[in-house]
């Protein structure tokens, strides 16, 4: 057991890198209007809002997977889409993967946000407005300062879900070295081959990963009371 | 324009409905006092366009903050008003400064630069700047909320029982710094209280909410001298009277006050004189007589004019109104006392007073 990980356990290391991190910064912007309009919204449309985007939680990754391949297709919703604004067809490209990564672990940002924006509570954000602070000065200078708790959980979490993720990957982006080939396929690819030695190599890699995220989330959830209450 | 505040909501919870329409004076400080659950913090709220009274109507001084009838509502963030909420509400994010600056920075016209400073200094915080907002007494806490409202430059100011979560040592230490804004600054105040003793001290107008509906409304001494008032008023009945230090009376170790009414004497207080002091008269503390009484032991006897009378809740017992020189008076009697001295209105009698209570 000498060479660590070979050129191409590093490609897939880096790739895997590159798309946590973009699906994490794409839903942190996409997450928390969504995340703050489920906190206080009193419309009706609250709950079954909050389940699609739940759903990715309990849905295989097989059936996301399927029914994003089919829209994103040649004559799908997001396929027509994407070929008449001249981006082509995203299904096994690195596009395909970020789209199916945001929808698949939009669960793992949004939940942490809303409790953090609920936590907050109606009181904060009033003072503020006799304060003369309008509503989106209230949302960045009130809401996210005192949410950061929900914004670190949500980004580490989603961070370490897309890191994860397997079946929808294999659906959508297939196994291409360099574009759509991540960590958690080529382990399969090496189990497949006999390679143990370099499928234990990435596999205890994402173990130490895991552990690591899971150790920074519970320190946050320790020093998180304080959160709590504002 | 158009002095004075103007408010007519109507609002209706499950349980609860608050029906007012209020014509206040465009300065000084109006206290909203009644009991928990009449409507107090509600009222405030609907002013502040926290709460949504449909088909409501708002002015302030001449700018209208709510007419539903034209389909205007000001969000309360374009409303030039200070909120002081009943728990002080700081960021908890931001350090004391932070929090002050958060409505300086944000308040129309021009900002000289030692507002911060001078403010803090007027309400004894300025040693606290950076300190974090959460290692603060309940007081200082409730303090930085009161100047940060003021950094805003509000053009009404709104109280909602600042020192109802205090203790009675902390709410000592802050009605100084009430009484001095109410002497210093020029801004409309709207003060919602439970407490008569707050309101004894720094109102000028009074509003009685009783139930969701307005009880009295009025000048503060004329107000509660009202026969009218519903009975959570009246078992507490009592006036209370401006007056002046006049002098002392070192032999008797006794000081003298003056009001329009004549002079009432004090046990020895060690104040200027001409200073300015609001005493308590309550009505169970007044008895009536017809002639000047000299062999008694009661000091205070004021001549005065019997206005009306209304029963109380006791049938025993009446309320009479008195005219002291321009200053009302109430006294609590017998109803039997009242027939047995043929009182009736335009009688004139002496009033003996057994307590007086200096406010402040």
């Amino acid at each position: 057991m000498n060479a660590s990980f070979t050129h191409g356990d590093l490609e897939a290391i880096w790739l895997t890198v590159e798309l946590a991190a973009l699906v994490t910064i794409l839903l942190l912007a996409l997450g928390s209007p969504i995340a703050w309009w489920l906190a206080r919204t009193p419309s009706r449309w609250k709950r079954p809002v909050a389940a699609l985007v739940a759903l990715p939680l309990i849905l295989p990754p097989t059936v996301l997977g399927f029914y994003l391949l089919v829209a994103m297709g040649p004559h799908g919703p997001i396929g027509l889409l994407t070929q008449s604004v001249g981006l082509g067809l995203l299904p096994f490209t690195f596009g395909g993967l970020v789209v199916a990564s945001v929808i698949y672990s939009l669960p793992f940002m949004i939940q942490p946000l809303q409790n953090a924006f609920e936590s907050i509570g109606e009181r904060p954000l009033e003072v503020a407005a006799t304060l003369r602070a309008g509503p989106l000065d209230r949302f960045f200078s009130i809401a996210v300062p005192l949410a950061r708790r929900g914004f670190i959980a949500g980004a580490i979490l989603t961070f370490a879900h897309t890191v994860g993720e397997f079946g929808v990957v294999l659906m959508i982006g297939g196994n291409i070295p360099g574009q759509t080939r991540v960590a958690s396929v080529l382990i399969y690819d090496h189990v497949e081959a006999f390679e143990y030695t370099q499928a234990h190599w990435l596999s205890a890699l994402l173990v130490v990963f895991a552990f690591a995220a899971l150790v920074g989330i519970g320190s946050l959830t320790i020093g998180g009371g304080k959160a709590a209450k504002p | 324009m158009i002095a004075g505040i103007r408010a007519r909501f109507s609002i209706s919870y499950a349980a609860f409905h608050l029906d007012v329409d209020l014509h206040l004076p465009g300065s000084g400080v109006t206290a909203l006092f009644g009991s928990s659950g009449s409507g107090k913090t509600t009222c405030l709220r609907a002013i502040a366009g926290l709460e949504r009274a449909p088909g409501g109507y708002l002015s302030v001084n001449g700018e209208v903050w709510q007419d539903d009838a034209t389909s205007r509502f000001v969000p309360t963030h374009k409303r030039r008003l200070g909120y002081v909420f009943q728990e002080a509400s700081l960021f908890s994010h931001l350090s004391v400064r932070g929090n002050l600056e958060y409505g300086l920075k944000r308040a129309a016209g021009e900002t000289k630069g030692d507002r911060l400073e001078h403010t803090a200094e007027q309400l004894g915080i300025a040693s606290l700047l950076d300190r974090s907002s959460e290692r603060l007494s309940g007081g200082e806490r409730q303090r930085v909320a009161i100047a940060r409202a003021l950094l805003a430059r509000p053009r009404l100011l709104l109280l909602d029982e600042p020192l109802a979560s205090l203790d009675l040592r902390r709410r000592r230490e802050i009605l100084p710094y009430l009484e001095r804004l109410h002497d210093e600054l020029d801004i409309p105040t709207i003060y919602v209280s439970h407490m008569p003793d707050e309101v004894a001290r720094l109102a000028d107008h009074l509003v009685l909410l009783d139930n969701g509906a307005v009880a009295a409304s009025g000048p503060l001494q004329e107000t509660l001298a009202r026969l009218d008032l519903p009975s959570t008023f009246t078992d507490n009945a009592g006036v209370f009277i401006d007056a002046a230090f006049d002098g002392h009376d070192d032999a008797d170790d006794l000081t003298r006050l003056s009001f329009s009414g004549g002079t009432i004497f004090v046990p020895r207080r060690a104040q200027a004189i001409g200073k300015r002091v609001r005493c308590r008269i309550e009505a169970r503390d007044v008895s009536l007589t017809l002639h000047k009484q000299s062999g008694t032991s009661i000091l205070n006897i004021i001549p005065a004019v019997v206005v009306d009378m209304a029963p109380t809740e006791h049938a025993a017992q009446v309320l009479v109104r008195l005219d002291a020189a321009g200053t009302p008076l109430l006294a609590r009697v017998t109803r039997r006392s009242w027939h047995n001295l043929g009182l009736a209105p335009g009688s004139s009698v002496w009033a003996q007073v057994k307590t007086v209570v200096l406010i402040g």
